[in-house]
């Protein structure tokens, strides 16, 4: 009688200290980084709960710009899109790295994070998700698409897709044989590279379908054989792969191009607590692998890729030969103000006729 | 002058699905005159003004006018213009385009217009309005602009649908008078629908009276009204007291009734063929019965009572009295004499009346 | 005591429009207004004036975007006008009752689903793989698949279709209104259906013709879901320009200008055709 008493005590108090502790996490991130599953669990083990908001890079720094960092706890930017939107917006806050297990993360992927997200000796993201821009090719229909500029073939015409963002313009610029992020200090010489690009671009607009927009469309695009060839993440290519195996993913000649998806903490997130729990939740090997299953990338967990299935690591080698994998071009920090360049060039190509 | 009519009807009918709207219309409207159609609502009339102009087709007969069919020829070739019942003057123009609209439809130059438009305005009294709006006229105004706007066209025959019917009274009397006017005056054939009498029977030549898609009767005001063929049309014009009575006796068209209230009548067969026995419809105007306040006085007239005033209903030149019968209490209306020999008859005074066997029209009834 | 009363009860009245114009209409306009006057001159360092909007006057890419975006708006307009025209003046002329009723619906069916969703349909419809393709395909009309997405008259299709039942609801009540004795007297006049429908049913329709087509105006040029998704590569409309602008520009100072710009130059529009066709928007709205 006695220690039933003392146990429920127990429990009520373990359950009321919870209570106090536990919080709403508001994460604004991509389609497929926070899966139900993972959400459950962390619900049951830590006690906070989840709101996801799927979103993308542009819309994420949008959102938190209005409301000048606040309405979400934690985002999951591109690594270059970090440094620059906090110079310009102030929307987010610096990581207290002691609240992190560093141990969790790939050790050169931290490290490269850490660096290319720091802005006055701030650190202020850390690594989660990558993955690469690269070429995904029905290679029935389009055997001989190996690199991007390869898609303004006159063979290719209306049979052809990628977006109108920066990854292209950075994109075409590597595979007319230009090094853009060594421009990136240079803004004139940067200038002269998106000329050449825009040209091109608007060269190729003949042979393009459509621009895409969301990964589904491009993936609908692809499935019905309307569009053979595209600019789009090796994820898409990989899903399709599975369903059709003359479609998959092609790491380009001139390079895929390296994004890595980080945790930033909004400068006026409210449940700092839950973010930290939540990204030393994810990075967890076993849940990290759950993540891969559904997104369909790899993620900067020390050896998170052990317990991914086999076929989406069949897929990732078919693709990604090691030479490959030396040859991926990852972002630099885009430095503030080049966007406006790019910007005005993108809004040339998509005007031309 | 020939004798071709301006318009001419040759059992022409009109079905609506299972409802036979006009049937087998037959009349002849002579050039230059002044036709009415006279009928209650939903008597047809204005199926067959809305055939005369094209708006409907006829199910079968035919329609000419100045001795030419015109079934296939539409609405806006035929030679009729039609005065609608809320005139249906044009909003969106002046007097004067609304007033040429006809002329421009048919590419008569600018100059001429304005000069036939001023003329048609002037001769109905409206010159110099040609730059208002329509909605700066008065009622009877705007009815002489929409006659004119036909009128300007030279139509054959024009036809009216109860133009009158949306002006107040005292105009009403008025425009019956400028109506027939302007027909004498443009010398138009004119076919004018109305369910008020007393419009058909002022401006009339000619007067069809209309009931159930058919023509009981078509002859001049003075013989509808003095001479009604049918019982329909001896109660539809004019005033009438009526009976239900049983024949008792035939002498060629004189004739003896009883009616149901039991009194014995004398009357005139004017529908022909009753016989002793059949029910009749007697008829008796207000203005035919004689008052007197002596019974000798009315004792000869053939049909003879004594009565006791219900109401005086003064009404200047119409006034009217309600009698009681004496005799079993029923209720008969007789016009007041303008002598003024009764002006102080009051409410329950006896009089005595009485009227001709001659101005009792006897039908036979009908169901 | 009373007047009072019937003044506190005007307020009353007027407090849910008040509040809903200032809160949600002026000032959202003023604070964009504020913003569109700054202009960027280095991180964090603006500076007011208004160079953001003579950027749009300079660029010529910019201007000649809000001049395709307002001659297809233009297009899309008299295309419905076009269309509706006939549709408005069966439904409220020659038809009755019950039948009225059911063509007024079906005009509404479309609105039942969001706008994405209808937009989808015609992608199903238009797209190579699509409905419209197998069908000819199937017929034998042409040989192999054939895109008839992806263009100018796929983005036209789909405005006109978006906008038909802004046009049709004012043309319908306008010609409702329209006495069927003026059409027979026009006839009975001697003048043709043409000239009847010149002379008579435009003009009584004309305040109708004038709100209607304001609207579809409006909207086909403020629209963004259906050139973007029907007009794929060749989409450039100006909206689509202030959501890049706002979105992945992050240049919310240009945005805001091209915001203001679409206002003022759409409302110069307006007021420059009810000017040409001898309209006024009182008369237009007074009905």
């Amino acid at each position: 009688m006695k220690t039933t008493t003392l146990l429920s005590t127990v429990a009520v108090l373990a359950l009321s200290s919870m209570a106090a502790q536990a919080e709403t996490l508001r994460l604004l991130t991509w389609g497929g980084y926070a899966p139900e599953a993972v959400i459950a669990q962390f619900t049951a083990e830590t006690g906070h709960t989840v709101e996801v908001t799927k979103s993308n890079n542009e819309e994420m720094i949008a959102k938190l710009r209005a409301t000048n960092g606040g309405g979400f706890d934690l985002a999951q930017p591109s690594q270059d899109r970090v440094s620059g939107a906090q110079e310009e917006f102030g929307i987010y806050k610096p990581m207290d790295q002691s609240k992190l297990e560093t141990s969790l993360f790939i050790p050169s992927m931290l490290e490269a994070t850490k660096t290319n997200t720091t802005l006055n000796g701030e650190v202020y993201g850390v690594p989660h998700v990558w993955g690469t821009d690269g070429l995904v090719v029905n290679t029935a229909l389009a055997p001989n698409v190996k690199d991007y500029k390869d898609l303004c073939d006159p063979a290719m015409a209306g049979k052809v897709s990628y977006r109108v963002k920066r990854p292209t313009l950075i994109a075409w610029a590597f595979s007319m044989g230009k090094d853009p992020f060594a421009a990136y200090a240079d803004p004139v010489a940067y200038q002269a590279i998106l000329d050449e690009v825009e040209a091109a671009l608007i060269a190729c607009k003949a042979n393009v379908k459509t621009y895409w927009d969301g990964g589904d469309e491009i993936k609908n695009l692809l499935r019905s054989g309307e569009v053979t060839a595209a600019m789009a993440w090796d994820t898409g290519g990989w899903q399709l792969n599975a369903e059709m195996p003359e479609i998959t993913f092609v790491a380009p000649a001139s390079g895929a191009l390296g994004w890595i998806d980080t945790f930033v903490i909004p400068a006026r997130g409210r449940a700092d607590e839950a973010a930290y729990a939540w990204i030393n939740f994810v990075m967890r090997p076993e849940i990290a692998a759950q993540i891969t299953a559904e997104a369909g990338n790899f993620t900067a967990s020390l050896g998170g890729d052990a317990g991914v299935d086999d076929a989406l690591k069949a897929r990732y080698q078919a693709s990604f030969p090691q030479e490959a994998i030396d040859n991926i071009k990852w972002y630099p920090t885009v430095p503030a103000g080049l966007e406006t360049l790019e910007g005005a060039a993108l809004d040339r190509v998509n005007a031309a006729n | 002058m020939t004798d071709v009519p301006d318009l001419e009807c040759r059992a022409l009918s009109k079905r609506f699905d299972s409802f036979e709207a006009v049937k087998a219309i037959s009349f002849e409207v002579p050039k230059g005159s002044f036709f009415s159609i006279l009928g209650p609502s939903g008597c047809g009339k204005t199926t067959l003004l809305r055939m005369i102009a094209g708006f409907q087709a006829p199910t079968s007969g035919d329609l000419r006018i100045k001795g030419r069919s015109v079934l296939d020829v539409p609405p806006n070739k035929r030679p009729v213009s039609m005065v609608f019942q809320h005139l249906a003057l044009f909003p969106m123009m002046n007097i004067g385009a609304n007033v040429g609209f006809g002329l421009r439809q048919r590419g008569v130059g600018k100059a001429q217009i304005k000069a036939q438009v001023d003329r048609v305005l002037e001769r109905v009294g409206l010159a110099g309005v040609a730059d208002r709006s329509v909605d700066s006229l008065s009622g009877g105004q705007k009815q002489r602009v929409a006659i004119a706007r036909c009128m300007v066209l030279e139509p054959d025959v024009l036809l009216l649908d109860e133009p009158l019917g949306a002006l107040d009274l005292k105009l009403r009397e008025h425009m019956k008078i400028e109506l027939k006017r302007l027909q004498s005056e443009f010398n138009t054939t004119f076919v004018y629908i109305t369910h008020d009498q007393s419009e058909a029977l002022v401006m009339s030549d000619q007067i069809a009276v209309m009931n159930r898609g058919v023509f009981e009767q078509i002859g001049t005001a003075k013989e509808l009204y003095y001479e009604p063929k049918t019982a329909f049309v001896a109660g539809f014009v004019g005033e009438a007291n009526k009976y239900r009575a049983k024949v008792s006796r035939a002498n060629g068209k004189q004739l003896e009734l009883l009616t149901e209230d039991g009194i014995a009548l004398h009357g005139l067969d004017a529908g022909g063929g009753l016989r002793p026995g059949d029910a009749a419809q007697v008829f008796v105007r207000p203005e035919a019965i004689r008052l007197s306040r002596r019974a000798a006085d009315t004792q000869d007239l053939g049909n003879a009572s004594a009565g006791v005033v219900d109401s005086v209903l003064f009404n200047g030149a119409n006034s009217q009295l309600i009698l009681r019968d004496a005799a079993n209490g029923a209720e008969i209306s007789v016009a007041l004499p303008q002598t003024g020999a009764f002006r102080d008859l009051n409410k329950g005074d006896t009089v005595y009346f009485g009227w001709e066997p001659e101005q009792t029209r006897c039908y036979r009834a009908e169901g | 005591m009373s007047k009072d009363g019937s003044r506190l009860g005007l307020i009353l009245l007027m407090a849910p429009l008040l509040l809903w114009l200032v809160t949600l209409i002026i000032l959202p306009h003023i604070g964009l207004f504020v913003v569109s006057l700054s202009e960027k001159v280095g991180v964090r360092t603006y500076e007011t004036g208004f160079g953001n909007y003579a950027v749009f006057f300079t660029e010529p890419l910019y201007w000649n975007t809000f001049a395709r975006t307002a001659y297809m708006s233009i297009m899309a307009t008299a295309l419905t006008l076009l269309i509706g025209f006939p549709v408005a003046y069966y439904i409220a002329k020659l038809t009755r009752g019950r039948s009225k009723t059911t063509l007024f619906l079906m005009c509404l069916i479309p609105f039942w689903v969001s706008e994405l969703v209808r937009t989808f349909g015609w992608m199903i419809l238009l797209r190579e793989t699509g409905v419209l393709s197998s069908f000819l395909q199937y017929l034998g009309v042409i040989n192999g698949p054939v895109e008839f997405l992806y263009n100018d008259f796929a983005i036209m299709t789909g405005l006109v279709y978006t906008s038909m039942l802004f046009m049709v609801v004012p043309l319908v009540t306008t010609l409702d209104s329209l006495d069927d004795s003026l059409i027979e007297a026009g006839y009975d006049l001697g003048a043709s259906s043409l000239s009847i429908l010149r002379e008579i049913i435009i003009p009584h329709a004309m305040p109708g013709i004038v709100s209607g087509c304001i609207v579809v105006f409006m909207l086909s040029l403020g629209n963004y879901l259906t050139p973007i998704l029907l007009g794929g590569k060749d989409s450039l409309w100006f909206t689509g320009l202030i959501y890049s602008q706002f979105i992945t520009r992050f240049n919310w100072e240009l945005g805001s200008a091209f915001g203001f710009l679409l206002l003022g130059l759409s409302s110069v529009i307006v007021f420059a055709a009810l000017k040409l066709t001898g309209q006024s928007l009182g008369k237009t709205m007074g009905r």
